[in-house]
C-alpha cells in the first residue's frame, strides 16, 4: 500500500494531478448543477407572476 | 437522417430525448471511470525511463483530446448558428464552451506537473504548450463574448465568428510537435498503424478518454437542458412543465 501510495516516489506530482483534474470537473459539475437549480427557481417565479397578472 | 436531426433540433424534443438519456450515460460513465482508474493506478507497468510519473498521462492526454474535440464541437455549431440559425446550437455554443475551458485548463496544470519531473520546468514557451494556452484564451474570448452582449442571437453570431477564426488553432495544436522542435514529445497514441505505447498501458487511456467524453455528454446535456428552459421560457410547454414540476428537478 505504501509503495503504491509513493508511486516510486512521484507521489506529489502524479496525486495531485488527478486531484486537480477531477476536481475541477467536480467543480464543473456542481456549478452546473447550481446553476441549473438558479434558473428552475427562476422561472418558477416567472410563471407564477404570469399567471398571478391573469 | 435529415428527418431524425429536424426532429431533435426542436428545443422541446430534444430537451425530453436528453432527459431519457442521461441516466443511461452517468451509469455507463460510472464504469468506464472506474476501470479506467484501475488501469491507470493499478494495472498499467510502469514506464521504464518514467516510472510511476508517467500516470499523469491518464488525465493529460484524455483533458487535451477533449479540449481539442470540445473545440471542434464548438466549431460545428457555430456553422449551424451562422449559416442555418438553429435555435439549438445557439445554445449548445454557450454551454459546451465551459466544459471545453475546464478540460483545456486541466490538460494545461497536469501537463505543468508532469513537466516538472521530467524536464526540470513547470512551463516552457514551446509551440505545444503555447498553442494550448492560446486555445484556453479563444474558449475564454468566446464565454466572454457571449456574457458580454445583451441580445443572444447577436451574441451567439458574434462568439461563432470569433469560434471559426480561432478553428485555424486546433492543427497548429495537434501538429506543433511535427512542425516544430518542441520540448513536448511527439505523437505516441494517435500514431494508429504502430503506437508507441504498450497495449497494457494504451487500453486504460482510450477507456479513460471515453469515460471523459461521457461526462462531457453528460454535461453538457444538463446545460443545454438547463438553457433551454430559459430560451423557451414563454412557450406553453415549458409552462405546463414548471407547473408540473413545482417543487421536484425537472
Amino acid at each position: 500500500m505504501a509503495a503504491f501510495l509513493s508511486m516510486g516516489g512521484y507521489a506529489v506530482y502524479v496525486w495531485s494531478s488527478y486531484a486537480i483534474t477531477f476536481g475541477i470537473m467536480i467543480l464543473l459539475y456542481v456549478h452546473t448543477k447550481r446553476q441549473g437549480e438558479k434558473h428552475l427557481r427562476w422561472l418558477r417565479r416567472h410563471v407564477a407572476s404570469q399567471e398571478k397578472q391573469k | 437522417m435529415f428527418r431524425f436531426f429536424y426532429h431533435y433540433s426542436s428545443l422541446r424534443n430534444f430537451y425530453f430525448f436528453s432527459a431519457k438519456l442521461t441516466p443511461f450515460l452517468i451509469a455507463v460513465f460510472l464504469a468506464f471511470l472506474i476501470y479506467s482508474l484501475y488501469g491507470a493506478l493499478i494495472s498499467a507497468p510502469a514506464d521504464y525511463q518514467q516510472g510511476d510519473s508517467f500516470r499523469i498521462i491518464y488525465v493529460h492526454v484524455p483533458s487535451a483530446w477533449m479540449s481539442l474535440l470540445v473545440y471542434m464541437a464548438m466549431g460545428l455549431s457555430a456553422v449551424s448558428v451562422l449559416v442555418w440559425r438553429v435555435k439549438l446550437a445557439e445554445i449548445t455554443l454557450g454551454a459546451i464552451a465551459p466544459i471545453g475551458a475546464t478540460f483545456t485548463l486541466a490538460a494545461l496544470i497536469t501537463g505543468s506537473i508532469w513537466g516538472k519531473p521530467m524536464w526540470g520546468t513547470w512551463w516552457e514557451w514551446d509551440a505545444r504548450l503555447t498553442s494550448e494556452l492560446v486555445l484556453l484564451f479563444l474558449y475564454l474570448g468566446v464565454i466572454a463574448l457571449l456574457k458580454a452582449i445583451d441580445d443572444r442571437r447577436t451574441g451567439a453570431r458574434s462568439a461563432s465568428i470569433l469560434c471559426l477564426i480561432g478553428i485555424i488553432n486546433i492543427p497548429i495544436v495537434h501538429y506543433s510537435v511535427e512542425w516544430w522542435n518542441t520540448l513536448h514529445q511527439g505523437p505516441t497514441v494517435s500514431k494508429f498503424d504502430s503506437p508507441s505505447i504498450h497495449i497494457d498501458m494504451l487500453i486504460p487511456l482510450l477507456t479513460m478518454t471515453v469515460a471523459f467524453m461521457l461526462y462531457f455528454a453528460i454535461i453538457s446535456l444538463y446545460r443545454i437542458r438547463s438553457a433551454i428552459l430559459v430560451y423557451d421560457k414563454e412557450t406553453q410547454w415549458v409552462k405546463d412543465l414548471i407547473k408540473r414540476n413545482e417543487r421536484g428537478q425537472i
